[in-house]
């Protein structure tokens, strides 16, 4: 785990995905941009991918969070239960206050 | 080979020549030496779904180690003797109940816990089980046989980042008693990702 500035978000707190394409190598699946969904863990910070896939040292390192969606909220016709869920790690400067 | 799904698909043999190509010229340009790869495949190959399997039958019957395990999965793998490599990405145990049940996919790529199961199956890293399991996760898991209740949820976990998952499946009814290298053998790899449950001990003496 790296050291970085401390984690602006905590479990429990809703957030939304932040919508782009950066042309880099970034970790956040188009299905879950623009999503609300709510921290589930703060998992600490980790060098950012969009900077390590190009020989960076990935600095500074981004806070991660497992964060869980409403399967009913990802995808129109979900034929599961209400209650199902998805869980999805993300890095902090994907993630919008709300 | 039979399509498996596998999204290199017919194109196998274009691949492998692909990744000697990338090989040869990794070590020409003097990134990495042959010793360095194969000492990286010898390390993958050295793990297979029986060690997670020991792990996680360790803590059906000790539930102090459960408990260490759920929160903490690399000290408590190294109670055991499994030191996982500084190079792993961090591991985490989900543990599925009567009310929850976890199943893991790498919708990216094919983010899979190596470090202590080995190589996921070719079905993992295929596109179809990639995509569908997000979005149908039930109907994947009638596929692989696994019925679950309405009531339960399913919790799909998308690995796409520093962690990986390993799925500790709920505890068959009628395993009371027995040993903890018989309770391993229940413990599938398909049961590790979240595919299926583990058997029962009826379907390992039918095998």
């Amino acid at each position: 785990m790296a050291q970085s500035p401390s984690a602006k978000y905590k479990p429990g707190d809703q957030v939304r995905i932040r919508v782009g394409v950066p042309p880099t190598h970034f970790r956040t699946p188009e299905y879950v941009q623009g999503k609300q969904g709510e921290i589930e863990t703060s998992w600490g910070a980790y060098p950012n991918p969009e900077g390590l896939a190009y020989g960076g040292d990935g600095l500074p390192a981004q806070p991660l969070y497992l964060v869980k969606f409403a399967q009913t909220d990802l995808w129109t016709n979900y034929e599961g239960a209400a209650k199902d869920a998805l869980l999805l790690d993300i890095y902090e400067n994907w993630l919008e206050s709300i | 080979m039979a399509d498996n799904g596998h999204s290199h698909g017919d194109n196998a043999e274009y691949y492998a020549l692909r990744a000697e190509a990338i090989q040869a010229l990794l070590i020409e340009k003097g990134v990495c030496t042959m010793d360095d790869i194969m000492t990286m495949a010898d390390k993958i190959d050295s793990r297979s779904p029986a060690d997670g399997a020991k792990v996680l039958a360790h803590a059906w019957v000790d539930p102090e180690y459960k408990a260490r395990l759920l929160a903490d999965a690399e000290s408590a793998l190294l109670e055991l003797g499994y030191d996982l490599p500084e190079t792993a990405p961090k591991l985490t145990v989900l543990e599925n109940t009567d009310d929850v049940h976890n199943m893991a996919v790498c919708t990216l790529c094919s983010c899979y816990p190596r470090a202590i199961i080995g190589r996921p199956p070719a079905w993992y890293k295929g596109l179809a089980y990639r995509s569908r399991v997000v979005v149908d996760p039930r109907g994947v898991l009638q596929e692989f046989g696994t019925e679950l209740d309405e009531d339960v949820q399913v919790r799909v976990i998308d690995s796409s980042a520093d962690y990986r998952y390993l799925v500790l499946p709920k505890r068959p009814a009628g395993t009371e008693g027995m040993s903890e290298e018989d309770l391993a053998k229940l413990i599938t790899q398909e049961s590790m990702i979240g595919v299926g449950l583990a058997l029962t001990p009826e379907q390992v003496s039918a095998s």
